[in-house]
């Protein structure tokens, strides 16, 4: 190799290099396009309807209603309350079982791969309806603990956010799983060992070298659970009781409640502004790159 | 109304289908398409009023679900032809003539000369009644549940969980009634923002007892099925059918508010005419009386009633028969053509403190 790679001089290296890039725009070209096509454009668009009041006519009266109505503010509230808290229980459950799973043979990893993939394929409506069936006060869980002796009555498990944050955390695992067990298989053992070899407890070698390794999948992770929560409907609504209102739930009923695309457009755009302002910020606080390096 | 979110979402997507078939499909002036809201409800529809009433006027009639009156907007806004005629409840259709996307119905055509006061519209022949009522679990209160709406805000008097709409629909109304405002007073009380708070005012004194904000139809008869809440507001028909299958529930008429379901025409249809007559022919009575052996939603139409067109039994069990029909308040769709957006940003406020 290093043989060859000698012959080459200056000139056709740079005029390889710059064909190299123009290959790699031209492939992602379409991808740019699509991106154009299907997220700008409508990102754009939902931007100008939401200045867009009910008789057709520029106002901003759909941004006025949620400064007067408290209602907005707390739903807004309540949607990301239940994100991170999603997002947090997930890194919580999710890590030590990815960390568990890059550690053992591939064989079994495989075995556990399935375990977290099966409900992934299962039909979400179908999981949110089984923990409601599940938990709710004569369900199963609570017939049975009550039945052993184990409550004296049945616990409130669902109608509410703890039910809310089971549902959403069962589902979103995977998203978190996922990504972070990618990176932690691919992270050099010998890295590990090395600390050890060097004097490290396996604590600490965990801490200073697997941990900060595993740290771009544990974001990718985690960024791809909070914003998937953002959006989240169908849970919340069954398993909240209509104590937790996220915002795609105001988001549909106020396009009942209007009739016009304004107002429901109002609060994706608030939502989607409000969202990159806490990435922004988020991302100014745990600089990616920190961790990025693997090198 | 009588939706559910999931259904409605595949009713959403079944239309869709629907329109593709529907829109290549070259129309000739002896067909309509008629929209409703699937399930048991449609069933009965079809079965009893949409099919004989075609085959009567010799035209075909095509069916298929829709998602709700913000369809019909769609519809309308967007320039497209995708149905005639639509199945709504009475408030839909007014909120949809005050945005102005429906046809003025022509009662020189459509005969209401018999139908109950109050059930018809500008914008909605009405076809069925049906009641929202406080159901009770019997399990919990035996025969003695809450009688009255004051009983339902009485948690001194009737200890245990209770579930109300997350919508505003209906929910004032009771607010109101347990307050001791007597019913036709109601609308009265609420033509304004004090008569509005003070209805939430009542429904936040039982707020910690209230254990679910229900979304449809089909949920608040599961709740009371699992025995999850003690006692909930919901629809007449819903707790018939799932006391059928075996739920433990009662409810008393003193507590209904009768509502009633139409049928309306988007603006611009091509067929209108036709439309009107067929909205004509729906009307009378021997189809509501088919239609009400299926569910139990009552005619609009006197007639069913003097002309015993329905077996005795079964009328009784009607919101709209003259003895339930005594006990009971009508809602008033022109109060919600007007307070809704209000009333509903108040209450989902009130829902979020």
């Amino acid at each position: 190799m290093v043989g060859i790679e000698q012959n080459f001089n200056q000139a056709e290296l740079a005029q390889l290099a710059r064909r190299e890039h123009y290959t790699f725009f031209g492939l992602t070209l379409p991808y740019l396009v699509l991106v154009g096509a299907m997220i700008i454009v409508p990102i754009g668009w939902l931007f100008l309807l939401s200045f867009i009041g009910r008789d057709g006519s520029f106002s901003f009266e759909n941004y006025e209603r949620m400064i007067n109505s408290k209602a907005y503010i707390r739903i807004f509230l309540t949607t990301f309350k239940i994100s991170i808290l999603t997002t947090l229980f997930c890194a919580l459950l999710g890590y030590p079982l990815a960390y568990f799973m890059s550690q053992i043979p591939r064989k079994w990893a495989n075995i556990c791969m399935i375990g977290v993939l099966i409900p992934f394929w299962t039909s979400l409506l179908v999981r949110t309806y089984a923990w409601l069936v599940l938990l709710q006060k004569k369900g199963l869980v609570n017939t049975v603990a009550v039945d052993l002796g184990l409550l004296s009555e049945p616990i409130k498990f669902v109608h509410n956010t703890s039910g809310t944050l089971i549902g959403m955390v069962h589902i979103m695992l995977p998203f978190l799983i996922l990504p972070l067990y990618a990176n932690m298989r691919a992270i050099d053992p010998h890295c590990v060992k090395a600390a050890s070899s060097l004097g490290a407890t396996p604590v600490r070698a965990f801490w200073t070298v697997f941990f900060p390794l595993s740290m771009p999948g544990l974001i990718a992770g985690l960024l791809i659970v909070f914003v998937l929560c953002l959006g989240f409907y169908v849970t919340p609504a069954v398993l909240g009781g209509g104590k937790v209102i996220m915002a795609a739930m105001k988001i549909s009923s106020n396009i009942e409640l209007y009739f016009s695309w304004g107002a429901a457009s109002a609060l994706g755009v608030v939502l989607l502004v409000v969202t990159m302002l806490i990435l922004f910020i988020a991302s100014k606080l745990v600089s990616l790159d920190q961790f990025g390096q693997r090198s | 109304m009588k939706s559910f979110i999931t259904l409605k979402k595949v009713g959403v997507a079944a239309v869709s289908l629907g329109f593709a078939s529907f829109s290549t499909a070259s129309f000739a002036d002896d067909t309509l398409r008629i929209v409703s809201w699937g399930g048991a409800y449609q069933k009965g529809q079809s079965v009893g009023i949409f099919q004989p009433a075609a085959e009567a006027m010799g035209i075909t009639v095509k069916e298929d679900t829709y998602g709700g009156i913000s369809d019909v907007k769609l519809m309308v806004k967007s320039g497209a032809d995708k149905f005639d005629i639509f199945s709504s409840g009475a408030g839909g259709c007014a909120s949809g003539g005050a945005e102005g996307i429906l046809e003025k119905l022509d009662y020189s055509v459509i005969d209401v000369s018999n139908h109950l006061p109050g059930m018809y519209s500008d914008y909605c022949a009405g076809a069925d009644i049906f009641s929202v009522v406080a159901a009770w679990n019997t399990e919990t209160y035996g025969d003695n549940g809450p009688r009255s709406w004051a009983d339902f805000f009485d948690v001194e008097k009737f200890p245990g969980t209770r579930a109300m709409r997350a919508k505003v629909d209906s929910q004032l109304e009771a607010a109101l009634l347990a307050d001791g405002v007597a019913k036709e007073d109601i609308y009265k009380v609420l033509d304004s923002e004090e008569g509005i708070d003070r209805a939430l005012d009542k429904i936040r004194s039982i707020k910690p007892h209230i254990a679910v904000w229900w979304t449809s139809g089909a949920q608040h008869a599961q709740l009371m099925k699992d025995g999850e809440v003690d006692m909930t507001t919901g629809w007449n028909g819903r707790f018939d059918v799932a006391k059928l299958d075996g739920a433990k529930v009662a409810y008393d008429w003193k507590t209904g508010i009768m509502d009633w379901e139409g049928y309306g025409i988007p603006k611009g249809v091509k067929n209108k005419d036709l439309a009107m007559k067929y909205i004509a022919e729906m009307m009378k009575p021997e189809y509501m009386a088919e239609f009400a052996k299926y569910i139990t939603y009552g005619p609009t139409n006197k007639l069913v009633y003097e002309l015993n067109l329905m077996e005795e039994a079964r009328a009784r069990q009607m919101p709209s028969h003259p003895e339930n029909a005594k006990h009971q308040m009508t809602l008033r769709t022109d109060w919600y053509a007007k307070w809704r957006t209000i009333a509903a940003e108040k209450y989902t406020e009130m829902m979020t403190e």
